[in-house]
């Protein structure tokens, strides 16, 4: 079984194995969603990721969780993740400081097709959290500008006081060949931005869609209604790319908690192209 | 406005896509050219449906009153159409329409639209055509809105 998305590397050590890592900074993006920099131990292949990978996040004591890293794959000496604080496991892991150890197995997973999009426009459709897997993507693309035509990032939000990155966001919005549009589903009078769902930014956009490849990521119904639309704007669907979540728990296909279907997304994605997890993606006993 | 640019105006809209020429000449005699200011007011919750706008720039919030404060609940920009309820007999305006920017769009008569539908079936036929698109475009979106996905107590998040 194969994926059309980047097949993730062989795994190179005991992966069930957690790897102490240092906390080197917990900083706060939103009212309840956190990025939290870690520093493996130098040259260990924890930190060795692909745009769209994921790590298991191992708070000791309390329990483990599928984190996507948000940092920069260039970047080695340190790990990025950024984390909504919705339960137990989570509240532990953005409530630790720096100087604090907790454990990282990983990475897993298959990555963003950031090789079979050179040549082509890349579109970035993110929504809510579903921005922190794609700006490892971002920072790769920017840093090999060269290598792709338009890049354009939609990111949707609940409300502006959700919204990630919002300096980061603004600098990507001013940058040549690229077009960077956020809007939120309700707005307060004060709000000058687009208000609407996501979608409603695809009017907006101006790109040829043969020549594109969209990478998509946020709540699993956000995505079907992207998918679906940008197919119906004629998007080849084998040019649409979704990751998707489920109850990852061992990372490596073994215990099959997250199975979709044929796939284990902790193995075969989380990132698939459309037509690989279409069949199964509407299927609510999956 | 020109009348040729008017026509050509109205024939690059994305509402007007595809429509067949003599019909863009028909509307082009309906059609006038308005200008809003920013935070003006372009109608309010309960007004009757009259004028129907294609809006060419600027920024427009559709807003609704809930107790001590006023929602966004969408806003529209260049490309975008506003007021289609005007397009329907005997409705009121649902929104509050206030300009987030300097706005400036061609707006047309509601009922003088309706009455040409009436008129010339083949006409309408292409006009409710695209007002229905339109209508479901904004229902599928408005689901997804109030699904609040992006909650973590709402519908799964990621």
């Amino acid at each position: 079984m194969s994926t059309a998305a980047s097949a993730a590397p062989p795994l190179s050590r005991a992966v069930m194995e957690p790897v102490p890592v240092r906390i080197a900074s917990v900083s706060r993006e939103t009212h309840d969603t956190f990025t939290l920099t870690v520093t493996p131990p130098p040259g260990d292949p924890v930190s060795a990721f692909e745009p769209g990978q994921f790590s298991m996040l191992y708070c000791f004591g309390v329990g483990e969780l599928p984190i996507s890293i948000s940092g920069d794959p260039a970047v080695r000496e340190t790990l990025t993740y950024t984390i909504r604080s919705v339960g137990q496991v989570t509240y532990q892991l953005v409530t630790r400081r720096p100087g604090d150890f907790i454990g990282v197995r990983g990475p897993f997973g298959s990555s963003w097709p950031l090789k079979e999009a050179r040549g082509k426009s890349v579109l970035i459709v993110a929504g809510g959290i579903g921005l922190a897997p794609l700006r490892p993507a971002i920072y790769s693309i920017l840093r090999h500008r060269g290598d792709y035509n338009r890049l354009v990032i939609l990111y949707g939000s609940r409300s502006p006081r959700d919204l990630l990155y919002r300096r980061e966001f603004e600098a990507w919005s001013l940058l040549p060949d690229t077009q960077a549009l956020c809007t939120v589903d309700y707005g307060g009078v004060s709000w000058r931005g687009h208000v609407g769902v996501v979608t409603t930014l695809f009017r907006h956009v101006r790109l040829q869609p043969q020549e594109t490849v969209a990478m998509i990521c946020g709540p699993e119904i956000m995505m079907r209604y992207a998918a679906r639309e940008l197919e119906a704007r004629g998007l080849p669907p084998a040019q649409i790319y979704l990751s998707m979540e489920r109850n990852m728990k061992c990372g490596a296909g073994f215990c099959g908690h997250c199975q979709m279907g044929p796939w284990f997304v902790c193995k075969h994605g989380p990132v698939f192209a459309w037509p690989e997890i279409r069949p199964y993606i509407d299927l609510y006993e999956l | 406005m020109a009348p040729a640019e008017m026509k050509t105006v109205l024939a690059a809209h994305p509402f007007f896509d595809g429509l067949p020429e003599k019909y863009i000449d028909l509307l082009s005699k309906l059609a006038f050219e308005v200008r809003f200011e920013q935070d003006e007011i372009i109608f309010r919750e309960g007004d009757p449906s009259s004028l129907f706008y294609l809006i060419l720039s600027g920024k427009v919030a559709l807003e609704m009153g809930a107790p001590g404060r006023q929602i966004i609940i969408q806003t529209l920009e260049a490309g975008d159409e506003l007021g289609w309820s005007s397009l329907l007999e005997n409705t009121s305006k649902q929104f509050r329409a206030r300009c987030l920017e300097p706005v400036r769009a061609l707006a047309f008569d509601g009922a003088r639209v309706v009455n040409l539908c009436e008129e010339d079936h083949e006409f309408g036929f292409h006009i409710m055509r695209r007002a229905l698109a339109l209508v479901a475009e904004r229902l599928r979106a408005t689901r997804l809105q109030v699904l609040d996905v992006y909650s973590p107590k709402g519908v799964r998040g990621k």
